[in-house]
């Protein structure tokens, strides 16, 4: 039985209940027992002192690639949890393009009950929406909810079939799960590797026009739209996406999106060098996309921040542009990145900042935690946004050191990360 | 003042200054090859290694003769005859080269930013011959000698890029040297072939091949890439040839004398006329043969200016 655990005299910032405040919180057998004000240990808790620093419902990331089961070189799913709450995240959603496929219910279980056996992270399963994610055959969605799926993705790939994308947000009703979208016109991106643009037009390599996103995404709102199913975007990176996004909820439509935080912070000149840290898909637009996926969290058409955390062995982004894998690492950054170029700026509030990493995360997804309410499972993150730090990726948890924010120096880091009450992470502890 | 630094990756950054600086180097080199002995001591006992990852016939074979005529030591690799072909990496395949003690690397590849990539992991000179639609700078440096010496000078000129711009190393290295010389330039295709943020590169666009042929003083025809009619960029070669083709009839209409250059291999009968490439502006193997003098000065500079210029035009056979 893990003790106690009293956080003292920390900034609680919880937008569930409308509270920023500083107060002390109690943590008692996994559940949040006490919020706010000046609170009484019972005996034998552990007291935690928290002055100067935020203490909020634990952050959770939708998004993210483990790697297992096919590719445990270059992540398990205990390395990518033990990452994920190095950078504060108490709760992850792992994509289901592994090898095999997780688009069956004993890959699920399997997936799920390696996060437990880890003990870091909570680490929540994705379904596919097609087996294989070859786009043909529906996945036994109900099976694979059964074993613990919280939602389906064919993520890495869209689902190009209309029909079946169609079905997919008919069928998942049943099972109150929402259907992830990768948006991308295949045949539009097709051998693209970067933004389309004045770089891509430079450096001679093929760019992938927004208009390849765009497509899908007022796609998917149009069959959610036909079907009343719940569609999902994944990692818009478009100034457009985001207009599109705002039409579908201006009109009804069940849609949430998501946005990373490498999207919300950098442009396709990061590529200039052929820097293949820089190369993910969808690819890093401009500063007009950057600053509309910033107002677009602001206002709420976004709902959602995310990392599309995506490690690659280090000799696989060690090559030509073109041929090198997409996807960042972003577990450890996220919270920094985010505080950087949205807190800091002003761009969003800090209870914003909580409400887009945290709570709304758990509401889209129907996960328990992203709430200090009482009563509520005892998943919190305690940060300090005002420190600053200077990346090191050979310190990542993460076997993958595939970033763009080596060397940087950001502002915004999680201290402690607590998972059911119990304490996962310390940094220098 | 350092023309060069250790490698030649592209054209684009270099300013005026160093591209007329390779310009003047190669101008003397030019007469070496009209000797009976064609062979300079200069680059004794340098080993320069020809790495093509690409078919090619004229480049490599310009390369070579320019590195035997400065008296290099030279190997030539095929991707297919060595081990990239038994799944070798790039930056493999360098490491191996540069651990048998080389002193250059002239690279072709069919990735864009290959050349760039092996010069920051190698201490060797690196001469980009050609990465994916990135660059050819020595393509474009033999473009720019050619028309320096029909042109007198290029600033002020208006040179016309004309057909599938958008897979072209060749235009883009061109772009940035004519640009950086102070020519006005235009491209000319089918807005398929361009790219889409062509007018922020600083070139004007033409959609009709008549209204370039009307305003250029040189048109520098691109090869047509066959493979791109079945990627669906081009409906045929037939009415590309149509619409596009510089033909004796179009170019009859011109309001002036236009130098015509085409980078090879040419496709006869579709981006240019067997009349044209035979006819009395093309100035086709003059690009040839200042490819080699343009390629000796590039191999010279990095070297490192170990020897005077003078003693370069001077020096008898080794």
């Amino acid at each position: 039985m893990t003790k106690p655990l009293l956080l003292t005299g920390g900034r609680l910032v919880d937008p569930t209940q409308g509270l920023d405040a500083v107060g002390d919180l109690l943590l008692v057998d996994g559940k949040v027992a006490s919020v706010g004000g000046r609170i009484e240990g019972p005996e034998g808790a552990q007291t935690m002192d928290c002055k100067g620093l935020v203490v909020s419902p634990g952050m959770i990331d939708v998004h993210v690639h483990l790697r297992e089961p096919g590719r445990e070189d270059v992540e398990t799913v205990a390395t990518g949890a033990h990452s994920a709450v190095a950078g504060g995240f108490t709760a992850v959603a792992a994509m289901p393009n592994t090898k095999p496929v997780t688009d069956n219910q004993a890959t699920v279980g399997f997936v799920k009950r390696q996060g437990e056996a880890a003990g870091f992270a909570r680490v929540y399963p994705y379904g596919a929406i097609s087996l294989g994610q070859k786009g043909e055959t529906l996945a036994e969605f109900g099976e694979m909810v059964a074993a613990g799926a919280v939602a389906v993705s064919d993520d890495g790939k869209p689902v190009e079939n209309s029909h079946l994308m169609r079905t997919a947000l008919e069928y998942a009703q049943t099972f109150g799960i929402p259907v992830v979208e990768h948006c991308e016109v295949m045949a539009l991106a097709h051998g693209g590797s970067m933004h389309e643009g004045l770089v891509s037009a430079r450096l001679g390599l093929k760019g992938i026009p927004g208009e390849a996103e765009e497509i899908d995404v007022m796609r998917c709102i149009l069959l959610a739209k036909l079907t009343g199913g719940h569609i999902h975007l994944c990692h818009l990176s478009t100034k457009g996406s985001v207009d599109l996004v705002k039409w579908g909820k201006d009109q009804g439509v069940n849609v949430t999106a998501e946005v990373c935080s490498h999207h919300i912070s950098l442009t396709d000149a990061e590529v200039e060098g052929y820097n293949t840290n820089a190369k993910m898909n969808p690819p890093l637009r401009t500063q007009a996309d950057v600053e509309a996926l910033q107002q677009g969290l602001k206002d709420g058409t976004i709902d959602l921040l995310v990392t599309d955390h995506a490690p690659h062995h280090y000799d696989e982004k060690e090559r030509e542009f073109a041929d090198a894998p997409n996807g960042i690492v972003g577990l450890e950054t996220a919270l920094g990145v985010n505080v950087t170029w949205l807190l800091e700026p002003g761009i969003l509030t800090l209870s914003q900042l909580v409400d887009r990493m945290a709570c709304l995360p758990a509401k889209v997804f129907h996960l328990p935690g992203g709430t200090l309410k009482k009563g509520s499972i005892a998943d919190v993150t305690v940060f300090d946004p005002a420190r600053s730090w200077t990346v090191d990726p050979a310190q990542f948890k993460s076997k993958g050191r595939n970033t763009p924010y080596g060397g940087r120096t950001l502002r915004g880091r999680a201290l402690r990360t607590i998972v059911g009450g119990k304490i996962v992470y310390e940094l220098d502890g | 003042m350092t023309i060069l630094g250790k490698d030649l990756i592209g054209l684009a950054g270099l300013t005026r200054e160093q591209i007329t600086g390779i310009l003047d180097v190669a101008e003397p080199l030019k007469e070496i090859s009209e000797r009976a002995i064609k062979k300079v001591p200069t680059l004794r006992g340098m080993t320069v290694v020809n790495l093509f990852f690409e078919a090619s016939t004229r480049t490599r074979i310009s390369f070579e003769f320019a590195e035997k005529r400065m008296s290099a030591d030279t190997v030539n690799i095929a991707a297919t005859t060595s081990s990239v072909s038994k799944g070798e990496t790039l930056v493999d395949t360098a490491r191996n080269l540069e651990a048998m003690r080389i002193d250059m690397v002239v690279i072709r590849h069919p990735n864009s930013g290959a050349a760039r990539f092996l010069a920051e992991r190698i201490e060797s000179n690196v001469i980009n011959a050609g990465d994916g639609t990135h660059e050819h700078p020595t393509q474009g440096l033999l473009d720019l000698l050619t028309l320096r010496d029909k042109l007198g000078a290029i600033e002020g000129k208006r040179i016309c890029i004309c057909g599938d711009v958008l897979h072209s190393r060749v235009a883009r290295s061109n772009i940035w040297g004519l640009k950086a010389l102070g020519a006005q330039v235009a491209v000319c295709g089918p807005r398929s072939l361009l790219p889409n943020a062509i007018r922020e590169m600083g070139v004007e666009v033409f959609d009709r091949i008549e209204a370039a042929i009307e305003w250029a003083d040189a048109l520098n025809i691109l090869r047509l890439q066959l493979e791109r009619m079945q990627l669906g960029y081009i409906p045929s070669l037939r009415e590309y040839n149509r619409v596009f083709g510089v033909t004796r009839a179009r170019l009859e209409k011109a309001p002036r004398d236009l130098l015509i250059l085409h980078p090879g291999p040419m496709n006869r009968g579709v981006e240019i006329d067997s009349d044209v490439a035979d006819g009395p502006h093309s100035v086709i193997l003059h690009q040839v043969t200042n490819g080699v003098a343009v390629r000796m000065a590039v191999l010279y500079l990095l070297a490192g200016n170990k020897a005077s210029l003078a003693d370069v035009a001077k020096g008898g056979p080794s």
